[in-house]
């Protein structure tokens, strides 16, 4: 029997791939601009807003995007330059993070009843295999609606995170883009959250764009890498997902996205070693037949 | 929480009746000893920036417990082996340099999201243990034993007697980096040393209060503290009595009220934060017009 006779698992596809590709997406920026913590702050933040949502009886989702877009531009807002400080994250967040618990022992004192007990735990680890035929077209078309609007607004993006001065000078409104860039981390989190879960979607957010930036040193290559990764490491997860039933496919897309980081860390890790052997042979050589060493653009332009 | 336990006019007797819970009593040892030791190490942490580092590694308690709960070992050897495991990843592979700070914070939400995903399949295999995923997240001081306090005791005494030996170095190796390597400071050791400390801190604390309240505790007295005073002495201490503050009223905040301990926590100590934020604001406000005043009577 395939795979893909069962609707769940072509939802789960569907939806996971506009997912993936806009966190992949959004995580190769925050990668770049050394905003990880950003990310990881409005995935908790969604986790408060899908509590208060379900506290106060509205729609799961209504919550989770006015928290997330909220709070990212509130993050934006409280640095200088549309960046906050990750101390100032860290307050704000932990802050949020108790008004989560107080809202979920409202919810659970309020609305006694069957299912209490596991809301929290499908906000916190997603549920990608619940989502129904209209949510995965809703994710779906999420999802294109910020990797478009991520690729619309690429290019000054990149030159205002490789050097926020130049760019400033050259008139590029680096505080907005700041600011639309943190709007749309906050819209793709709160998507995300309801196929990996609010403490998950990190690794969807994090590890394709560091295993691009491991890989590659050119931008545009790199971001391109970072959204096949995370749609193919979807896809790799929820299979294994359906073919080892007992693991949950939360665990399945983060360790496969895990797995991947770790190769290419090692793939570089011998690769340089390959290069200093090289180079060490060459300097014993005489001058004229030595190579010119790689320039790495991203690393080197940012500084 | 006892149904009777709502504050009546006498401040006192209420506080006496409190204390009369041999758990209540237990919970301010407990918090007392987890405040101190996070307000230390946390300050170390806010000094150098690395809340994310502190953040993932106060979660990998959670898998830690769960792991332990499902090989059916004790929920130490879990928090302390996720914990610190999860700090000497962080150290080993973070390279410092160019590209090193979006490299360090890819590699730590990596390490976060895996090891929470690890947590997530020890859940999953243990079926029948849903219900303790809040408390392990979130905590509770309730059910605190006396053995309990003494392990966090000891734990404490080892975590800042460490911290006193190498504070002198680390702060120096955090302030000034390029100085303190140039003048011989081993300051890559160091910080691993301090990775270590703060997974211990972390396993140890979150056993208390649950892993999300750990970096509440590390982060919010130390950066109230240092928003204050620039003074490291100064504001260590600061940060030591913020964070007991803020423990023993969120604690008795907790038992007089149908709320959990860690939005009481977390509120104190934001309102600290705030208030702190601004009085920065008007301490320099007045500073720029007391120079304005000064150039106007043309003094320098």
């Amino acid at each position: 029997m395939s795979m893909f006779s069962h609707p769940f698992m072509v939802y789960a596809l569907l939806g996971g791939t506009g997912i993936a590709a806009a966190c992949g997406a959004v995580g190769f920026f925050l990668v770049l601009r050394a905003q990880v913590f950003t990310g990881d702050a409005l995935s908790h933040v969604a986790f408060t807003g899908a509590l208060a949502a379900l506290a106060f009886g509205i729609d799961l989702r209504v919550g989770l995007f006015a928290a997330t877009i909220a709070v990212a531009l509130l993050l934006g807002a409280l640095g200088r330059r549309g960046r906050a400080d990750d101390v100032v994250i860290g307050n704000v967040f932990a802050w949020i993070l108790g008004l989560g618990v107080f809202f979920l022992t409202v919810y659970t004192t309020n609305r006694s009843g069957a299912g209490n007990g596991s809301a929290t735990i499908n906000v916190l680890f997603g549920s990608i295999l619940g989502l129904s035929s209209s949510q995965a077209q809703t994710a779906l078309w999420i999802g294109v609606g910020v990797l478009a609007a991520l690729v619309f607004i690429a290019r000054p993006l990149l030159f205002a995170t490789l050097d926020e001065a130049v760019a400033a000078a050259r008139g590029v409104p680096v505080r907005v883009l700041g600011f639309v860039f943190l709007a749309l981390v906050g819209a793709a989190t709160a998507e995300a959250t309801q196929a990996v879960g609010a403490l998950l979607l990190l690794g969807l957010v994090a590890a394709p764009a560091g295993t691009a930036l491991v890989l590659t040193d050119r931008p545009f290559r790199g971001l391109g890498l970072a959204i096949a990764l995370a749609v193919g490491e979807m896809w790799a997860g929820l299979t294994l997902a359906y073919f080892v039933p007992r693991m949950p496919p939360s665990f399945s897309i983060t360790a496969v996205a895990t797995a991947v980081y770790a190769a290419a860390m090692i793939y570089r890790w011998s690769s340089r070693r390959r290069a200093a052997v090289r180079s060490a042979a060459t300097a014993a050589a005489p001058v004229h037949i030595r190579v010119a060493e790689p320039v790495a653009t991203a690393d080197t332009v940012s500084v | 929480m006892p149904a009777d336990s709502g504050l009546s006019w006498n401040l006192l007797s209420d506080i006496d009746q409190m204390w009369k819970l041999d758990s209540m009593v237990n919970a301010y040892r407990a918090g007392t000893i987890v405040a101190v030791l996070a307000a230390v190490v946390g300050w170390f942490v806010v000094l150098r920036r690395q809340t994310f580092v502190a953040h993932t590694v106060s979660l990998a308690g959670f898998p830690g417990a769960a792991a332990a709960v499902f090989l059916g070992v004790s929920a130490s050897w879990g928090y302390f082996g996720f914990c610190i495991g999860a700090a000497a990843v962080i150290a080993a592979l973070a390279r410092s340099g160019k590209g090193g700070m979006a490299e360090e914070s890819a590699l730590t939400g990596i390490v976060q999201s895996f090891t929470l995903a690890c947590g997530m399949l020890f859940v999953a295999l243990y079926k029948g243990f849903l219900n303790g995923v809040n408390s392990l997240l979130f905590g509770s001081f309730l059910g605190v034993t006396p053995g309990d306090i003494a392990v966090l005791a000891v734990v404490a005494v080892v975590v800042l007697l460490a911290m006193a030996l190498i504070g002198r170095p680390l702060l120096f190796a955090s302030v000034d980096p390029a100085v303190a390597d140039a003048r011989g400071v081993p300051s890559r050791t160091l910080s691993l040393l301090f990775l270590v400390l703060l997974g211990a801190t972390a396993a140890e604390v979150s056993q208390i209060t649950g892993s999300l309240l750990v970096f509440a505790l590390l982060v919010m007295p130390a950066a109230t503290a240092q928003r204050i005073t620039a003074r490291p002495g100064r504001s260590l201490v600061l940060s030591v009595v913020f964070a007991l503050a803020v423990t023993w009223f969120g604690l008795g905040a907790a038992y007089f009220s149908p709320y959990p301990i860690g939005f009481w926590i977390t509120t104190f100590a934001f309102g600290c934060y705030l208030l702190a934020n601004l009085y920065g604001f008007a301490a320099r406000w007045r500073g720029a017009g007391r120079r304005q005043v000064a150039e106007a009577l043309g003094v320098s």
